[in-house]
Protein backbone atom coordinates (compact mmCIF):
# COMPACT_ATOMS: atom_id res chain seq x y z
CA UNK A 1 0.00 0.00 0.00
CA UNK A 2 1.18 3.47 -0.83
CA UNK A 3 1.19 6.08 1.98
CA UNK A 4 -1.47 8.11 0.16
CA UNK A 5 -3.85 5.19 0.68
CA UNK A 6 -3.67 5.86 4.43
CA UNK A 7 -5.02 9.39 4.08
CA UNK A 8 -8.71 8.57 3.69
CA UNK A 9 -9.07 6.32 6.78
CA UNK A 10 -6.87 8.70 8.82
CA UNK A 11 -9.07 11.65 7.88
CA UNK A 12 -12.10 9.68 8.94
CA UNK A 13 -10.50 9.21 12.34
CA UNK A 14 -9.38 12.83 12.43
CA UNK A 15 -12.99 13.93 12.05
CA UNK A 16 -13.94 11.89 15.13
CA UNK A 17 -11.03 13.48 17.00
CA UNK A 18 -12.20 16.95 15.98
CA UNK A 19 -15.72 16.25 17.25
CA UNK A 20 -14.44 14.76 20.49
CA UNK A 21 -12.21 17.77 21.05
CA UNK A 22 -14.97 20.24 20.29
CA UNK A 23 -17.65 18.64 22.46
CA UNK A 24 -15.37 17.92 25.40
CA UNK A 25 -13.87 21.42 25.29
CA UNK A 26 -17.35 22.95 25.37
CA UNK A 27 -18.36 20.66 28.23
CA UNK A 28 -15.08 21.39 30.00
CA UNK A 29 -15.56 25.15 29.67
CA UNK A 30 -19.05 24.98 31.19
CA UNK A 31 -17.75 22.81 34.05
CA UNK A 32 -14.70 25.06 34.53
CA UNK A 33 -16.88 28.14 35.03
CA UNK A 34 -19.38 26.30 37.22
CA UNK A 35 -16.76 24.79 39.52
CA UNK A 36 -14.39 27.79 39.41
CA UNK A 37 -17.18 30.15 40.47
CA UNK A 38 -18.58 27.50 42.82
CA UNK A 39 -15.27 27.22 44.63
CA UNK A 40 -15.54 30.93 45.52
CA UNK A 41 -19.15 30.62 46.71
CA UNK A 42 -19.94 31.57 50.31
CA UNK A 43 -22.41 28.65 50.29
CA UNK A 44 -20.42 25.75 51.72
CA UNK A 45 -22.42 23.05 49.91
CA UNK A 46 -21.72 24.59 46.49
CA UNK A 47 -18.13 25.20 47.51
CA UNK A 48 -17.76 21.63 48.81
CA UNK A 49 -19.14 20.04 45.65
CA UNK A 50 -16.87 22.23 43.50
CA UNK A 51 -13.75 21.47 45.51
CA UNK A 52 -14.55 17.72 45.54
CA UNK A 53 -15.07 17.66 41.77
CA UNK A 54 -11.87 19.60 41.07
CA UNK A 55 -9.71 17.51 43.39
CA UNK A 56 -11.08 14.13 42.28
CA UNK A 57 -10.64 14.79 38.57
CA UNK A 58 -7.27 16.49 38.89
CA UNK A 59 -6.05 13.83 41.27
CA UNK A 60 -6.81 10.77 39.17
CA UNK A 61 -5.59 9.61 35.79
CA UNK A 62 -7.65 10.48 32.72
CA UNK A 63 -7.15 6.96 31.42
CA UNK A 64 -8.56 5.49 34.63
CA UNK A 65 -11.51 7.92 34.55
CA UNK A 66 -12.21 6.84 30.98
CA UNK A 67 -12.04 3.12 31.82
CA UNK A 68 -14.16 3.68 34.90
CA UNK A 69 -16.92 5.43 32.96
CA UNK A 70 -16.85 2.91 30.12
CA UNK A 71 -16.18 -0.40 31.87
CA UNK A 72 -16.88 0.02 35.59
CA UNK A 73 -19.94 2.28 35.60
CA UNK A 74 -22.17 -0.15 33.63
CA UNK A 75 -21.27 -2.95 36.05
CA UNK A 76 -21.92 -0.72 39.05
CA UNK A 77 -25.23 0.24 37.45
CA UNK A 78 -26.13 -3.39 36.78
CA UNK A 79 -25.47 -4.22 40.42
CA UNK A 80 -28.18 -1.77 41.48
CA UNK A 81 -30.42 -2.47 38.51
CA UNK A 82 -29.87 0.64 36.39
CA UNK A 83 -28.61 0.62 32.82
CA UNK A 84 -25.56 2.87 32.89
CA UNK A 85 -23.92 1.61 29.70
CA UNK A 86 -22.55 4.59 27.81
CA UNK A 87 -21.80 4.69 24.10
CA UNK A 88 -18.01 5.14 23.62
CA UNK A 89 -18.48 8.69 22.29
CA UNK A 90 -20.42 9.77 25.37
CA UNK A 91 -17.94 8.10 27.73
CA UNK A 92 -15.07 9.76 25.86
CA UNK A 93 -16.59 13.24 25.83
CA UNK A 94 -17.59 12.93 29.49
CA UNK A 95 -14.17 11.78 30.68
CA UNK A 96 -12.31 14.39 28.63
CA UNK A 97 -14.71 17.19 29.55
CA UNK A 98 -14.76 16.35 33.25
CA UNK A 99 -10.98 16.19 33.29
CA UNK A 100 -10.30 19.40 31.41
CA UNK A 101 -13.08 21.14 33.35
CA UNK A 102 -11.34 20.40 36.64
CA UNK A 103 -8.10 22.00 35.43
CA UNK A 104 -10.03 24.86 33.85
CA UNK A 105 -11.88 25.52 37.11
CA UNK A 106 -8.62 26.46 38.80
CA UNK A 107 -7.84 28.83 35.92
CA UNK A 108 -11.27 30.45 36.27
CA UNK A 109 -10.94 30.76 40.04
CA UNK A 110 -7.46 32.24 39.82
CA UNK A 111 -8.45 34.78 37.15
CA UNK A 112 -11.52 35.89 39.11
CA UNK A 113 -9.47 36.34 42.26
CA UNK A 114 -6.86 38.32 40.34
CA UNK A 115 -9.34 41.09 39.48
CA UNK A 116 -8.25 44.08 41.53
CA UNK A 117 -10.12 44.89 44.73
CA UNK A 118 -10.62 48.45 43.43
CA UNK A 119 -13.17 47.04 41.04
CA UNK A 120 -15.12 45.35 43.82
CA UNK A 121 -15.15 48.57 45.81
CA UNK A 122 -16.41 50.56 42.83
CA UNK A 123 -19.13 47.95 42.26
CA UNK A 124 -20.11 48.07 45.92
CA UNK A 125 -20.23 51.87 45.90
CA UNK A 126 -22.60 51.69 42.92
CA UNK A 127 -24.74 49.22 44.86
CA UNK A 128 -24.36 46.24 42.53
CA UNK A 129 -25.38 42.96 44.18
CA UNK A 130 -22.77 40.24 44.61
CA UNK A 131 -24.18 38.37 41.61
CA UNK A 132 -24.27 41.48 39.41
CA UNK A 133 -20.69 42.28 40.41
CA UNK A 134 -19.56 38.77 39.49
CA UNK A 135 -21.24 38.63 36.09
CA UNK A 136 -20.99 42.28 34.99
CA UNK A 137 -17.73 43.45 36.51
CA UNK A 138 -15.49 40.59 37.61
CA UNK A 139 -15.91 37.84 35.03
CA UNK A 140 -15.66 40.08 31.93
CA UNK A 141 -12.34 41.34 33.27
CA UNK A 142 -11.17 37.87 34.31
CA UNK A 143 -11.84 36.18 30.95
CA UNK A 144 -8.87 37.77 29.14
CA UNK A 145 -6.63 36.50 31.96
CA UNK A 146 -7.95 32.99 31.44
CA UNK A 147 -7.33 32.86 27.71
CA UNK A 148 -3.64 31.83 27.57
CA UNK A 149 -4.27 28.98 30.02
CA UNK A 150 -7.45 27.97 28.24
CA UNK A 151 -5.46 27.83 25.00
CA UNK A 152 -3.02 25.40 26.60
CA UNK A 153 -5.83 23.31 28.00
CA UNK A 154 -7.60 23.10 24.63
CA UNK A 155 -4.43 21.79 22.94
CA UNK A 156 -3.88 19.43 25.86
CA UNK A 157 -7.44 18.21 25.42
CA UNK A 158 -6.94 17.58 21.71
CA UNK A 159 -3.92 15.41 22.44
CA UNK A 160 -5.70 13.61 25.28
CA UNK A 161 -8.41 12.45 22.87
CA UNK A 162 -5.92 9.81 21.66
CA UNK A 163 -6.72 7.88 24.84
CA UNK A 164 -10.28 7.16 23.68
CA UNK A 165 -8.89 4.79 21.06
CA UNK A 166 -8.48 2.44 24.02
CA UNK A 167 -12.26 2.14 24.41
CA UNK A 168 -12.50 1.24 20.71
CA UNK A 169 -13.64 4.66 19.55
CA UNK A 170 -12.63 5.20 15.90
CA UNK A 171 -10.58 8.34 16.40
CA UNK A 172 -7.35 9.31 14.64
CA UNK A 173 -5.11 7.15 16.82
CA UNK A 174 -7.48 4.18 16.57
CA UNK A 175 -7.45 4.35 12.76
CA UNK A 176 -3.68 4.62 12.71
CA UNK A 177 -3.40 1.53 14.90
CA UNK A 178 -5.72 -0.36 12.55
CA UNK A 179 -3.66 0.51 9.49
CA UNK A 180 -0.43 -0.34 11.28
CA UNK A 181 -1.73 -3.75 12.33
CA UNK A 182 -2.61 -4.40 8.75
CA UNK A 183 0.50 -3.04 6.99
CA UNK A 184 3.22 -3.10 9.69
CA UNK A 185 4.35 0.24 8.20
CA UNK A 186 4.96 1.82 11.62
CA UNK A 187 7.32 4.64 10.59
CA UNK A 188 5.04 6.08 7.92
CA UNK A 189 1.85 5.69 9.91
CA UNK A 190 3.18 7.18 13.15
CA UNK A 191 4.86 10.03 11.28
CA UNK A 192 1.60 10.87 9.57
CA UNK A 193 -0.15 10.61 12.92
CA UNK A 194 2.30 13.06 14.50
CA UNK A 195 1.87 15.58 11.71
CA UNK A 196 -1.91 15.33 11.74
CA UNK A 197 -2.09 16.00 15.50
CA UNK A 198 0.41 18.81 15.11
CA UNK A 199 -1.62 20.39 12.30
CA UNK A 200 -4.78 20.15 14.36
CA UNK A 201 -3.02 21.67 17.37
CA UNK A 202 -1.96 24.61 15.19
CA UNK A 203 -5.59 25.14 14.20
CA UNK A 204 -6.72 24.99 17.84
CA UNK A 205 -4.00 27.48 18.84
CA UNK A 206 -4.99 29.85 16.04
CA UNK A 207 -8.66 29.59 16.98
CA UNK A 208 -7.86 30.37 20.62
CA UNK A 209 -5.79 33.38 19.52
CA UNK A 210 -8.76 34.73 17.59
CA UNK A 211 -11.03 34.14 20.55
CA UNK A 212 -8.51 35.85 22.82
CA UNK A 213 -8.37 38.85 20.51
CA UNK A 214 -12.17 38.99 20.57
CA UNK A 215 -12.54 38.91 24.35
CA UNK A 216 -9.72 41.42 24.92
CA UNK A 217 -10.79 43.91 22.25
CA UNK A 218 -11.71 46.50 24.92
CA UNK A 219 -8.06 46.54 25.99
CA UNK A 220 -6.68 47.34 22.59
CA UNK A 221 -9.35 49.58 21.08
CA UNK A 222 -7.89 52.85 19.87
CA UNK A 223 -4.34 51.59 20.37
CA UNK B 1 -36.81 68.55 63.90
CA UNK B 2 -36.29 70.02 60.46
CA UNK B 3 -33.84 69.01 57.79
CA UNK B 4 -31.55 71.91 58.52
CA UNK B 5 -30.93 70.89 62.13
CA UNK B 6 -31.07 67.12 61.69
CA UNK B 7 -27.63 65.95 60.52
CA UNK B 8 -27.61 63.80 57.39
CA UNK B 9 -24.41 62.12 58.62
CA UNK B 10 -23.71 61.45 62.26
CA UNK B 11 -20.77 59.55 63.77
CA UNK B 12 -21.39 58.76 67.43
CA UNK B 13 -18.28 57.59 69.32
CA UNK B 14 -17.19 55.52 66.34
CA UNK B 15 -14.22 53.22 66.81
CA UNK B 16 -12.30 51.62 63.94
CA UNK B 17 -9.27 49.43 64.38
CA UNK B 18 -6.93 47.75 61.90
CA UNK B 19 -5.28 45.11 64.06
CA UNK B 20 -3.56 46.92 66.92
CA UNK B 21 -3.91 50.28 65.24
CA UNK B 22 -6.86 52.42 66.30
CA UNK B 23 -7.74 54.51 63.26
CA UNK B 24 -10.87 56.16 64.62
CA UNK B 25 -10.87 56.77 68.33
CA UNK B 26 -14.44 57.43 69.52
CA UNK B 27 -15.02 59.84 66.69
CA UNK B 28 -17.94 62.25 66.93
CA UNK B 29 -18.70 63.95 63.65
CA UNK B 30 -21.74 65.49 62.01
CA UNK B 31 -22.59 66.80 58.58
CA UNK B 32 -25.74 68.79 57.85
CA UNK B 33 -27.85 68.28 54.77
CA UNK B 34 -26.39 70.14 51.81
CA UNK B 35 -23.22 70.99 53.67
CA UNK B 36 -19.83 70.86 51.89
CA UNK B 37 -17.28 69.56 54.37
CA UNK B 38 -13.60 69.04 53.75
CA UNK B 39 -11.47 66.74 55.85
CA UNK B 40 -7.78 67.51 56.02
CA UNK B 41 -5.00 66.01 58.07
CA UNK B 42 -1.80 63.98 57.98
CA UNK B 43 -1.84 60.57 56.27
CA UNK B 44 -2.93 57.80 58.60
CA UNK B 45 -5.17 60.17 60.55
CA UNK B 46 -8.31 58.27 59.54
CA UNK B 47 -9.62 60.73 56.94
CA UNK B 48 -10.27 58.24 54.18
CA UNK B 49 -11.55 55.69 56.68
CA UNK B 50 -14.46 58.01 57.48
CA UNK B 51 -15.48 57.98 53.81
CA UNK B 52 -14.91 54.24 53.43
CA UNK B 53 -17.10 53.51 56.48
CA UNK B 54 -19.87 55.68 55.01
CA UNK B 55 -19.60 53.91 51.65
CA UNK B 56 -19.83 50.59 53.53
CA UNK B 57 -16.41 49.51 52.31
CA UNK B 58 -15.18 49.20 55.90
CA UNK B 59 -17.12 48.09 58.98
CA UNK B 60 -16.85 49.68 62.40
CA UNK B 61 -15.70 48.27 65.73
CA UNK B 62 -17.76 50.47 68.03
CA UNK B 63 -20.22 53.33 68.19
CA UNK B 64 -22.99 54.14 65.71
CA UNK B 65 -22.92 55.75 62.29
CA UNK B 66 -26.25 57.22 61.18
CA UNK B 67 -27.18 58.38 57.70
CA UNK B 68 -30.37 60.40 57.40
CA UNK B 69 -31.23 59.48 60.98
CA UNK B 70 -30.98 55.73 60.39
CA UNK B 71 -28.11 53.56 61.64
CA UNK B 72 -25.84 52.51 58.74
CA UNK B 73 -23.95 49.57 60.19
CA UNK B 74 -26.80 48.47 62.47
CA UNK B 75 -30.46 47.77 62.14
CA UNK B 76 -33.27 47.70 64.65
CA UNK B 77 -33.75 44.21 66.06
CA UNK B 78 -36.11 42.94 68.78
CA UNK B 79 -33.47 43.60 71.48
CA UNK B 80 -32.13 46.90 70.19
CA UNK B 81 -29.51 47.45 67.50
CA UNK B 82 -27.90 44.49 65.78
CA UNK B 83 -25.26 44.37 63.02
CA UNK B 84 -26.65 45.34 59.63
CA UNK B 85 -27.59 42.69 57.08
CA UNK B 86 -26.45 42.97 53.48
CA UNK B 87 -30.02 43.93 52.54
CA UNK B 88 -29.94 46.84 55.00
CA UNK B 89 -26.54 47.97 53.74
CA UNK B 90 -27.80 47.83 50.18
CA UNK B 91 -30.79 49.96 51.04
CA UNK B 92 -28.65 52.53 52.89
CA UNK B 93 -25.89 52.57 50.25
CA UNK B 94 -28.28 53.98 47.67
CA UNK B 95 -28.07 57.37 49.38
CA UNK B 96 -24.32 57.62 48.93
CA UNK B 97 -21.91 57.86 46.05
CA UNK B 98 -18.12 57.81 46.00
CA UNK B 99 -15.36 59.19 43.83
CA UNK B 100 -12.14 57.21 44.24
CA UNK B 101 -8.54 58.32 44.30
CA UNK B 102 -7.65 55.83 41.56
CA UNK B 103 -10.92 56.47 39.65
CA UNK B 104 -11.76 52.73 39.68
CA UNK B 105 -13.52 52.90 36.32
CA UNK B 106 -14.55 49.61 34.73
CA UNK B 107 -11.88 49.09 32.05
CA UNK B 108 -14.00 46.73 29.93
CA UNK B 109 -16.84 49.21 29.46
CA UNK B 110 -17.08 52.32 27.34
CA UNK B 111 -17.24 55.65 29.12
CA UNK B 112 -21.01 55.89 28.65
CA UNK B 113 -21.56 52.31 29.78
CA UNK B 114 -19.47 52.97 32.92
CA UNK B 115 -22.09 55.57 33.78
CA UNK B 116 -25.25 53.75 32.66
CA UNK B 117 -24.51 50.21 33.89
CA UNK B 118 -25.51 50.74 37.52
CA UNK B 119 -28.62 52.86 36.78
CA UNK B 120 -29.83 50.09 34.45
CA UNK B 121 -28.86 47.08 36.58
CA UNK B 122 -29.36 48.49 40.08
CA UNK B 123 -32.01 51.19 39.72
CA UNK B 124 -33.88 49.43 36.90
CA UNK B 125 -33.80 52.38 34.52
CA UNK B 126 -34.55 51.66 30.88
CA UNK B 127 -31.49 51.71 28.61
CA UNK B 128 -32.81 54.81 26.85
CA UNK B 129 -33.41 56.69 30.09
CA UNK B 130 -30.00 55.70 31.45
CA UNK B 131 -28.35 56.76 28.21
CA UNK B 132 -30.06 60.12 28.36
CA UNK B 133 -28.97 60.58 31.97
CA UNK B 134 -25.44 59.46 31.08
CA UNK B 135 -25.13 61.90 28.20
CA UNK B 136 -26.41 64.74 30.38
CA UNK B 137 -23.81 63.95 33.01
CA UNK B 138 -21.05 63.69 30.43
CA UNK B 139 -22.00 67.16 29.31
CA UNK B 140 -21.89 68.34 32.91
CA UNK B 141 -18.31 67.09 33.29
CA UNK B 142 -17.37 68.33 29.82
CA UNK B 143 -16.81 64.95 28.15
CA UNK B 144 -19.70 64.70 25.68
CA UNK B 145 -17.32 63.78 22.87
CA UNK B 146 -15.75 60.86 24.78
CA UNK B 147 -18.87 58.72 25.36
CA UNK B 148 -17.74 55.81 23.20
CA UNK B 149 -14.10 55.77 24.28
CA UNK B 150 -12.72 53.27 26.77
CA UNK B 151 -11.17 54.44 30.06
CA UNK B 152 -7.60 53.62 28.98
CA UNK B 153 -7.96 56.06 26.08
CA UNK B 154 -8.58 58.98 28.45
CA UNK B 155 -6.22 61.10 30.53
CA UNK B 156 -6.32 60.76 34.31
CA UNK B 157 -8.27 63.98 34.65
CA UNK B 158 -10.84 62.84 32.12
CA UNK B 159 -11.11 59.46 33.84
CA UNK B 160 -11.80 61.13 37.16
CA UNK B 161 -14.50 63.29 35.59
CA UNK B 162 -16.10 60.10 34.30
CA UNK B 163 -15.81 58.76 37.86
CA UNK B 164 -17.74 61.78 39.11
CA UNK B 165 -20.41 61.39 36.43
CA UNK B 166 -20.71 57.68 37.25
CA UNK B 167 -21.31 58.43 40.94
CA UNK B 168 -23.83 61.17 40.12
CA UNK B 169 -25.80 58.87 37.81
CA UNK B 170 -27.09 57.02 40.87
CA UNK B 171 -28.54 60.32 42.19
CA UNK B 172 -27.02 60.05 45.66
CA UNK B 173 -27.87 62.65 48.29
CA UNK B 174 -24.34 62.42 49.70
CA UNK B 175 -21.24 62.40 47.52
CA UNK B 176 -17.91 61.30 48.97
CA UNK B 177 -14.61 62.33 47.38
CA UNK B 178 -11.59 60.31 48.50
CA UNK B 179 -8.55 62.37 47.49
CA UNK B 180 -9.95 62.80 43.98
CA UNK B 181 -6.91 64.58 42.59
CA UNK B 182 -4.06 62.83 44.42
CA UNK B 183 -3.34 60.39 41.59
CA UNK B 184 -3.33 63.06 38.89
CA UNK B 185 -0.48 64.85 37.17
CA UNK B 186 -0.39 68.45 38.41
CA UNK B 187 -1.60 69.91 35.12
CA UNK B 188 -4.75 67.75 35.24
CA UNK B 189 -5.83 68.67 38.76
CA UNK B 190 -7.55 71.91 37.71
CA UNK B 191 -10.12 70.36 35.36
CA UNK B 192 -11.29 67.94 38.07
CA UNK B 193 -11.48 70.63 40.74
CA UNK B 194 -13.49 72.83 38.39
CA UNK B 195 -16.10 70.08 38.05
CA UNK B 196 -16.23 69.45 41.80
CA UNK B 197 -16.47 73.19 42.43
CA UNK B 198 -19.40 73.46 40.04
CA UNK B 199 -21.16 70.60 41.86
CA UNK B 200 -20.58 72.31 45.19
CA UNK B 201 -22.65 75.23 43.96
CA UNK B 202 -25.68 72.95 43.64
CA UNK B 203 -27.20 73.20 47.07
CA UNK B 204 -28.99 69.90 47.44
CA UNK B 205 -25.93 67.65 47.30
CA UNK B 206 -24.13 66.96 50.56
CA UNK B 207 -20.40 66.72 49.86
CA UNK B 208 -17.69 65.22 51.98
CA UNK B 209 -14.23 65.68 50.58
CA UNK B 210 -10.84 64.37 51.67
CA UNK B 211 -8.13 66.33 49.93
CA UNK B 212 -4.67 67.83 50.09
CA UNK B 213 -5.69 70.75 47.87
CA UNK B 214 -5.86 73.37 50.59
CA UNK B 215 -6.68 76.32 48.38
CA UNK B 216 -9.54 74.44 46.82
CA UNK B 217 -10.82 73.29 50.22
CA UNK B 218 -10.87 76.88 51.30
CA UNK B 219 -12.85 77.97 48.25
CA UNK B 220 -15.63 75.39 48.24
CA UNK B 221 -16.10 74.26 51.85
CA UNK B 222 -18.68 75.41 54.35
CA UNK B 223 -16.60 73.75 57.03
CA UNK B 224 -13.13 72.26 57.28
CA UNK B 225 -12.21 69.53 59.76
CA UNK B 226 -8.65 68.84 60.79
CA UNK B 227 -8.22 65.15 61.58
CA UNK B 228 -5.42 63.90 63.74
CA UNK B 229 -4.97 60.52 65.42
CA UNK B 230 -8.49 59.31 64.74
CA UNK B 231 -10.30 62.35 66.02
CA UNK B 232 -11.28 65.81 64.87
CA UNK B 233 -8.63 68.01 66.41
CA UNK B 234 -10.15 71.21 65.17
CA UNK B 235 -12.97 72.34 62.90
CA UNK B 236 -14.44 75.58 61.66
CA UNK B 237 -15.13 77.68 58.61
CA UNK B 238 -12.27 77.74 56.12
CA UNK B 239 -11.58 81.32 57.20
CA UNK B 240 -11.16 80.37 60.86
CA UNK B 241 -9.19 77.21 60.30
CA UNK B 242 -6.78 78.40 57.65
CA UNK B 243 -6.09 81.93 58.89
CA UNK B 244 -6.39 81.52 62.61
CA UNK B 245 -6.08 77.91 63.79
CA UNK B 246 -6.30 77.65 67.55
CA UNK B 247 -4.50 74.32 67.96
CA UNK B 248 -0.72 74.08 67.70
CA UNK B 249 -1.04 70.74 65.87
CA UNK B 250 -3.25 72.34 63.19
CA UNK B 251 -0.79 75.22 62.70
CA UNK B 252 2.05 72.74 62.37
CA UNK B 253 0.21 70.73 59.74
CA UNK B 254 -0.94 73.73 57.73
CA UNK B 255 2.54 75.19 57.77
CA UNK B 256 3.96 71.92 56.47
CA UNK B 257 1.47 71.53 53.60
CA UNK B 258 1.16 75.17 52.60
CA UNK B 259 4.92 75.63 52.19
Amino acid sequence: MHWTDYIAPLMEGAWVTVQLTLYSTVLGTVLAFAAGIGKLSPNWIIKGVSVAYIEVFRGTSLLVQLFWLYFALPLAGAAIGIDLRLPPVIAGVLALGLNIGAYGAEVVRGAIQAVHNDQHEAARALNFSARQTLFNITIPQAIPEMMPSFGNLAVQNLKDTALVSLISLGDLTFRAEQIRNFTQDSTTIYSMLLFTYFGMALVVTAAMRLLERYVTRWRTVGG
Amino acid sequence: MTDTTNPIIKFDKVIKRFGDLTVLNELDFEVKRGEKVTIIGPSGSGKSTVLRILMTLEGIDGGVVAVNGEPLWHEQGPDGLRPASEAHLRKMRGQLGMVFQQFNLFPHMSVLRNITEAPVKVLGLSKAAARERGLELLELVGLSDQADKYPHQLSGGQQQRVGIARALAMRPSILLFDEPTSALDPELVGEVLTVIGRLAEEHDLTMLLVTHEMRFAREISDRVCFFDQGQIREEGTPEELFTNPSEARTREFLQAVLD
